[in-house]
């Protein structure tokens, strides 16, 4: 990749036991792009990401954020630099409102400046579409409103790299398509990494694509170059003929 | 009326029908509200770990005991002034909170709940142990002479109320502002979801021990307050009975609610009180009581009262 790169792993490494989920990886993430992470279950995504975040300590191997070796740094450490990250599982804060839920996400950052935080509450709640739902338990809104809510917390926090792991597993198809336009009106603004299973959402809306399988990075390159790798399609394309 | 102002009126108002009962109460009533308010900070301290942070203690006995021992031996023994006294006993249950809070942190749920108990039930032998200045179980008395504030008498009935209405006051008015701030927010959150929180960004680790030593120093005033106007220090007070308390008056007033432990150890202590006046199985009724509310009012009296009526309830 010829852009510069605001995240990179070195030989990232996870064994669960004898089992390597992820061996010596390898990755840099382009400033400022969408890069989606794809592969068969099983193939190491998420446990990549985890290892990138922090929620899962890494075997061996290192990470790099704008410049800096976070590979010992906690992960609430991590998301202080400028990460966000998504739950593959929906987690947000089930008794709290809609709005408290995105000041949290803001209030890290915002504080000690209430007008500030209270702009950007609402300017995320509009972005994303469910302002007029800001007084509701967070618990009683739809799944997909949820993954949207979640998707909100991570924007309020203004992120440098924005990690989303399976954004739009469960959401109706209206509802990816308004997910895919929030990811490309969101390019150029943050850097995003994305896990996503839906090739329709990564073709659309993927500057760059990474493939991995059985824990190794199998194939790089934009979509055009993806689509037409011949070890890509053996691996993962070819068995998802709708792709 | 915005929430924030409802909620700031809720509050004074409270504080004003205190200073109004002890005008219109006769004098046993308002004794009884002297002690009320004292247990109410322990209470209050208890919630903002348990109701608010979502750690479930059983091992707080051991913070009021800290603050009632510190204040109790700085005073008889070491014939240090009532304030100085006072405050070495709230700095004494902070710093054992600090201290207990780095261990059992470690843990979280039931093994947490384990750990503080066995701290406390330590607790409570150390005061044993120590005998010769604690005077055990047995326990010592602070003379009136010493309970002398400024001339001020703290033991009697004025002086009693109005100490406990002050201290009651800064700790509830205090408590409440702190959980409204970004901190106490935060406390919420990870009550709500630890995991989340941290993937925010949040040092959930340092959050918990900051909200266990204030909750700790808490209780050490209200230790340290009940020695102070009731005149007796003692091992019952560490023992695990005390510590249990704490946990049913949250539960009953109403965990996570800034008025919830005023409440709740209010409807105990006449609860008991008055089915007293009746029979010799008052425990029988209390208990009964105690599992009917679980039953139909599971978030306590004041969360029943948030959920159905006042949505603004702090």
């Amino acid at each position: 990749m010829a852009a510069v790169s605001i995240l990179e792993t070195r030989g990232l490494t996870k064994a669960y036991g004898g089992v390597l989920a992820n061996s010596d990886v390898n990755f840099k993430l382009a400033k400022g792009k969408v890069t989606a992470l794809i592969g068969p279950n099983g193939a190491g995504k998420s446990t990549f990401v985890g290892m990138v975040s922090g929620r899962t300590e890494a075997t061996s191997g290192q990470v790099f954020f704008e410049g800096q070796d976070i590979s010992h740094l906690p992960a609430h450490k991590r998301m202080q630099l400028g990460l966000a990250y998504t739950f593959q599982i929906t987690s947000i804060f089930p008794g709290l409102s809609v709005h408290e839920n995105v000041a949290l996400a803001a209030r890290r950052k915002l504080g000690k400046n209430p007008e500030a935080l209270e702009a950007k509450v609402q300017a995320v709640l509009t972005r994303v579409g469910i302002a007029d739902r800001a007084e509701q338990i967070a618990g009683d809104l739809s799944y997909g409103h949820q993954r949207i809510l979640e998707i909100a917390m991570g924007l309020a926090q203004d992120p440098h790299v924005f990690i989303l792991d399976e954004p739009t597993q469960g959401l109706a198809e209206s509802e990816v398509d308004d997910f895919i336009k929030l990811v490309r009106s969101l390019a150029g603004e943050t850097t995003i990494l994305l896990i996503e299973h839906n090739m329709k959402v990564v073709m659309e809306t993927a500057d760059f694509i990474t493939v991995l399988d059985q824990g190794m990075v199998l194939a790089e390159g934009t979509p055009a170059e993806i689509h037409a790798n011949a070890d890509v399609q053996a691996a993962y394309l070819g068995s998802t003929p709708h792709a | 009326m915005t929430s924030s102002r409802k909620s700031t009126l809720l509050h004074l108002g409270v504080l004003a029908l205190l200073v109004v009962l002890f005008f219109v109460l006769p004098p046993y009533h308002a004794g009884n509200l002297s002690r009320i308010m004292v247990l109410a900070i322990y209470a209050m301290g208890y919630n903002l770990l348990f109701g608010y942070t979502g750690l479930l203690s059983l091992g707080h006995a051991m913070f009021f005991a800290a603050g009632m021992y510190g204040f109790g031996l700085t005073l008889n023994l070491g014939g240090w002034p009532v304030p100085l006294a006072f405050v070495a006993g709230v700095v004494c249950a902070g710093a054992l909170a600090l201290v207990i809070g780095l261990l059992a942190l470690r843990t979280a749920g039931v093994a947490f709940m384990i750990v503080t108990l066995m701290f406390a039930q330590t607790g409570y032998l150390v005061v044993l142990y120590f005998g010769t200045y604690t005077r055990g179980d047995e326990g010592f008395v602070i003379q009136q002479a010493q309970r002398m504030l400024g001339g001020f008498d703290l033991t009697s009935e004025t002086g009693r109320y109005v100490t406990a209405l002050i201290l009651f006051a800064i700790c509830f008015l205090g408590l409440a502002r702190l959980v409204q701030t970004p901190f106490g927010r935060t406390l919420v959150a990870i009550r709500e979801n630890e995991e989340r929180t941290r993937m925010l960004g949040y040092d959930a680790g340092s959050h918990k021990l900051r909200a266990l030593i204030i909750s700790g120093a808490v209780s050490g005033v209200a230790g340290a307050a009940y020695a102070l106007l009731f005149g007796y220090v003692g091992a019952t007070f560490a023992t695990v009975q005390y510590s249990i308390f704490p946990l049913l008056w949250v539960l009953l007033g109403g965990a996570g609610t800034t008025i919830g432990p005023l409440i709740g150890v209010f409807f105990m202590f006449y609860l008991i009180d008055t089915s007293s006046t009746y029979t010799n199985a008052y425990m029988l009724i209390a208990g009964v009581v105690l599992v009917l509310l679980t039953v139909f009012a599971p978030q306590g009296l004041a969360g029943e009262l948030r959920k159905r009526v006042f949505k603004w309830l702090p």
